[in-house]
């Protein structure tokens, strides 16, 4: 029986290929537009979600506060508000899983007949951490290290290659402002931040080294900035909150004066970029939904002239006993089969184009199930849905009608 | 009345015009038995085709009864009606009626597929009755390839291949010489021995010479009822 149909449908639709053909070409494009865009709307989420990832989930920046002197004013950072005991007593609050107080700087970096200007950032271990950032080679330094200032370094892929070129720098001593540094470890690459700034260009000492022995401090004890970073991201808002009231008590800073630091939430920012992105990966997929609508409405089109030239057809077919839903189920088959087949079409060349703009411009592409799966489904509703109305109205031609029917 | 195909009481059947209601048949009763061979006679207008469209089922009444086999008709919904037309009435058409796209195997199997019968069977059915109107060198030929006579066999194929009682034939040889409308006459006369019973259509003596009653319509009644004389 359902065989039959199918075959019915086939014979039917073999008998005007070209028109067949030019139905299921609206189809192709919707299905193909639909897949092509979400790839590519995937592919950019997830380049946004790698590079907030290699910057650290649940990121803040403490700063300290600004000086003014002689009317002008530091900048933030330029007081020595923010103290490794500030550090470790926010470390002690609840939700706050590492914090890493942090000396920041460049120096020149000497290794045998290379120098090299890089990022030389004073820390300590739990920067890793809160950055996640894994070693290739050897091991972090640790807290007592810290503890000690002994002179040891990590160093980034990049400053790595500068200094080294092809050789291993593990092991190796280098000099920052002329103090001799052991490398302990080699950071894994990072690639570029958010900011457009190499991640990999930097040397990782310990931050009592940094302070005491490479930019020296007027203030030992002080520190610059800190990350802090938090267990989840839902808890952000209390941690947020309770450091502020933290610091302020600690700081004595009284009712109605302002901070004497400053608090960025980082991966606000970077959840912000990733929103963005999903808006805007919609809003390609709701544009291609459209011309997949279209090509719903192209096969309603057909359909109805299909059920018009058949008349006579269904006049014969209702004579010799064919029910309301034999007439019905051959011309949604018809509406489905033209609309899947379509789609099939339109699957493999979305995809294919996809990995064709994948391998043109570098950028990345995801094709996920999810995606298959919808344009699929969709298809098949748009072929039922556009398909329903033809077929209907061919069952429910009056017989004797249909047979005067020229 | 037991064996009554066909019995119909007081029908009447009006089309709505701009004009009013238009009656085209009037007050018309009849009974055929099972085995009869009708010629139903009269000329364009007189309500003839109505009143064969009524009987195929294509059409109802306005008022009146009509059983088929004991059942009401009126009483049948549309797939009801449907499987009548499927299993209890075969049709012959003036214009043959084949579906063009399709073998004449495939042509004759077709109502098979309205009631589900397998595929294997579909076609033995198929071919059995294309050989038996004497086509058997044309199963797989498409409709257009062959002549008008040899279409009409094709639809008294289809007509027969439910194994219904009743065939109703609407003018079965106006496109056909006579010649080859002496032939399909022939294939109906062997059918009426066979025991099935046929109502047919026609204007031309001749043909409606091979019924065994005559009914004659004239402006949507029945004027005449004749048994021919053995």
């Amino acid at each position: 029986m359902t065989l039959a149909m199918l075959g019915e449908a086939w014979r039917a639709m073999g008998a005007n290929r070209l028109r067949t053909f030019l139905t299921m070409l609206g189809m192709v494009i919707g299905v193909g537009a639909v897949v092509l865009m979400m790839s590519i709307g995937q592919g950019a989420q997830y380049a946004i979600k790698q590079s907030i990832a290699a910057m650290g989930s649940n990121l803040f920046v403490l700063l300290s506060g600004h000086t003014t002197s002689g009317g002008a004013r530091s900048g933030s950072g330029g007081a020595h508000t923010l103290t490794v005991n500030d550090a470790e007593a926010i470390a002690e609050l609840p939700g706050v899983q590492a914090v890493a107080p942090i000396h920041p700087g460049s120096a020149q970096v000497i290794y045998g007949p290379n120098n090299w200007n890089t990022a030389v950032i004073g820390t300590t271990p739990a920067y890793l951490d809160a950055r996640s950032w894994v070693l290739t080679a050897g091991a972090p330094f640790t807290d007592s290290d810290v503890r000690s200032a002994t002179r040891v370094a990590l160093i980034g892929v990049t400053a790595a290659q500068n200094l080294f070129g092809e050789e291993s720098p593990f092991g190796k001593t280098i000099r920052i402002r002329q103090s001799p540094f052991v490398i302990v470890g080699v950071l894994g690459a990072k690639g570029q931040g958010m900011d457009g700034r190499d991640q990999d260009d930097t040397i990782i000492i310990p931050l009592t080294t940094a302070q005491r022995q490479v930019f020296g401090s007027q203030f030992p004890g002080s520190v610059r900035m800190m990350m802090v970073q938090t267990t989840t991201q839902e808890i952000m808002p209390t941690v947020e909150k309770s450091m502020i009231e933290l610091l302020r008590q600690r700081h004595r800073i009284r009712e109605g004066l302002d901070n004497d630091f400053f608090l960025r939430n980082l991966t606000a920012a970077a959840d912000s970029a990733a929103e963005s992105t999903r808006i805007m990966s919609l809003l390609l997929g709701a544009i291609a939904s459209v011309s997949l609508l279209v090509g719903g409405i192209g096969i309603m089109n057909i359909m109805l002239v299909s059920v018009t030239e058949r008349t006579r057809e269904i006049g014969i077919r209702m004579a010799i006993g064919a029910r309301e839903r034999d007439i019905l189920a051959q011309f949604l088959l018809e509406a489905i089969i033209i609309s899947v087949v379509g789609c099939l079409i339109g699957l493999l060349l979305g995809i294919g184009g996809a990995l064709l703009v994948e391998a043109l411009t570098g950028t990345p592409v995801i094709i996920s199930l999810g995606s298959v799966v919808v344009a699929f489904g969709v298809a098949a509703a748009v072929g039922i849905f556009f398909g329903y109305y033809p077929a209907q109205k061919a069952a429910q031609l009056d017989p004797i009608e249909a047979l005067r029917y020229q | 009345m037991s064996d009554s195909v066909i019995r119909i009481e007081g029908l009447h059947k009006s089309y709505e015009t701009s004009a009013g209601l238009f009656p085209v048949l009037k007050d018309v009763g009849l009974q055929i038995d099972a085995g009869e061979f009708v010629a139903i006679m009269g000329p364009s207008g007189s309500g003839k085709s109505t009143f064969m469209n009524i009987l195929g089922c294509l059409d109802e009444p306005t008022t009146g009864r009509y059983e088929l086999n004991g059942r009401d008709v009126a009483a049948l919904d549309r797939d009801e009606l449907a499987g009548l037309r499927n299993r209890t009435i075969g049709f012959v058409f003036q214009g043959f009626n084949l579906l063009p796209r399709m073998s004449l195997e495939d042509n004759v199997a077709l109502p098979l597929i309205y009631c589900g019968v397998e595929r294997d069977e579909r076609r033995q059915r198929a071919r059995d009755l294309l050989a038996r109107v004497g086509l058997e060198q044309y199963f797989e030929s498409m409709p257009n390839k062959i002549s008008g006579g040899q279409q009409q066999r094709v639809a008294i194929a289809r007509a027969l291949v439910n194994q219904p009682r009743l065939i109703l034939a609407d003018e079965p040889t106006g496109n056909l010489d006579s010649k080859t409308g002496e032939e399909i006459m022939a294939l109906f006369d062997s059918l009426n021995r066979e025991g099935i019973t046929i109502v047919l259509i026609t204007h031309e003596a001749d043909i409606a010479h091979h019924a065994h009653r005559q009914v004659h319509f004239l402006d949507g009644r029945i004027v005449s009822d004749m048994e021919k004389a053995a």
